[in-house]
């Protein structure tokens, strides 16, 4: 599973790194994270709200925090 | 699930009886309670504090929970759509108009750009999206409101819409295209998927919630140090004391304000209380205005962010224009009232 979190660098965007990643060590999955910065990858997505989490390039949520308890539903439902 | 529906339910009324006794209970604790000396700097200072911090935070709480449910209803994609192929003049209005209620982060100023030149919005009227949405935002306007009265935010939001369309307009009449960063045009999309969930209504009611947890939750303590320092000024600086500095006979007050306000990166929740405060000892509602104004929808930040996608020139024309739509709100005021 590959998870990226789309955003420049804001609060919002470290806020969403962190629930993303207690969510995995919640739920026990192993994934990569990693962090799209620059704006014409960010674009690729289709993205005009961050942060934006996308889980095997399917774009999940963006321009909200989602709770851990929703990453974790969004994690099984790509783990399944 | 219905449980916490019926909790919502239920802190309705105790917020209206709250708010509506706060007055009382924070004389009758100023008064009788610590049975302070009524006049004195400290204790009107005090009284100004005990008595403004709760009534914003109530007020904050209760219309981000709505603006929240509202917002839900309007993505920045949808706006997109309503605005693709708008001409001039409509299409600013428009934008101006969903500016404020479409969910908007200046983190996020450039993914947004870049997605209506995607599809074929007029850069006039993004600008005028780009303009109203930081500048008219529910902090600002709940703070107006409590802090100036209703009359006071509305002469803000209709003064706002005014700047953003024309703005927009006239930048939209200057042809910008040929001052956007280059790599704009050539950017290649993807196919990513997106996973669009349907909202119920208890899941608008969710992100109501969750917007005064994050909003709330990051602002209180700017809207805190706000209310202090001007707490402070209610009750230690003498009458008048801004009436040569702000007042409107010093004309040059509100192109002043507007230059010190660019720089001055503060959101709404620490700048409103403090100008609310200083009108009280004579500074005109124009030149507050002004300053507000600039503050808010003019900051430096916002600025740096958007090199990215626009050229010099077109940076200096952006904030020029909207300085000037603000410069002539401020005179405006100032000399109507």
């Amino acid at each position: 599973m590959e998870i990226k979190i789309l955003g420049s660098g804001c609060s919002r965007c470290r806020e969403l790194e962190k629930r993303t990643r207690e969510a995995l060590e919640k739920a026990g999955f192993h994934a990569s994270v990693t962090k799209v910065d620059q704006m014409q990858d960010i674009a690729r997505y289709h993205v005009m709200a961050t942060p934006a989490l996308v889980v095997d390039e399917v774009v999940e949520t963006k321009g909200r925090i989602p709770s851990v308890e929703e990453v974790i539903q969004i994690l099984i439902r790509h783990f399944a | 699930m219905n449980k916490r529906l019926i909790i919502l339910l239920v802190l309705l009324p105790v917020w209206i009886v709250v708010y509506y006794n706060l007055q009382t209970v924070t004389n009758w604790l100023v008064d009788e309670v610590l049975n302070l000396t009524s006049g004195s700097p400290f204790t009107e200072a005090f009284r100004f504090f005990i008595y403004e911090l709760p009534k914003v935070l109530l007020l904050l709480v209760l219309i981000i929970f709505f603006v929240g449910i509202i917002r839900s209803y309007f993505s920045p994609e949808r706006t997109r759509l309503m605005l693709g192929g708008k001409r001039q003049i409509t299409g600013n209005i428009l934008a101006s108009g969903l500016g404020i209620v479409t969910p908007f982060c200046s983190c996020s100023a450039i993914p947004l750009f870049l997605g209506f030149v995607e599809s074929g919005v007029p850069l006039g009227v993004t600008f005028s999206f780009l303009i109203a949405a930081p500048m008219i935002n529910e902090v600002a306007v709940v703070l107006l409101f409590g802090l100036f009265g209703w009359k006071t935010a509305v002469v803000y939001v209709v003064t706002g819409l005014m700047i953003a369309i024309t703005a927009g307009w006239v930048i939209g009449k200057l042809k910008p295209e040929k001052q956007v960063q280059d790599w704009v045009f050539e950017l290649q999309s993807g196919n990513a998927e997106t996973n669009n969930v349907l909202l119920t209504l208890f899941d608008r009611i969710q992100y109501g919630v969750d917007s005064v947890k994050e909003v709330v939750g990051k602002i209180w303590i700017y809207v805190a140090i706000g209310i202090a320092v001007g707490a402070g000024v209610h009750g230690y600086v003498p009458q008048d004391f801004m009436v040569s500095l702000m007042g409107k006979s010093a004309w040059y007050s509100v192109p002043l304000s507007i230059l010190v306000g660019i720089p001055l990166y503060s959101n709404a929740a620490g700048i409103v209380p403090i100008v609310s405060v200083l009108i009280e000892k004579g500074a005109s509602l124009g030149t507050s205005l002004a300053f507000m104004m600039s503050v808010i929808g003019l900051s430096l930040p916002e600025v740096i962010i958007l090199k990215k996608v626009l050229k010099r020139p077109l940076i200096f024309t952006f904030v020029g224009v909207v300085a000037a739509g603000i410069m002539a709100v401020g005179f405006i005021f100032n000399f109507l009232f």
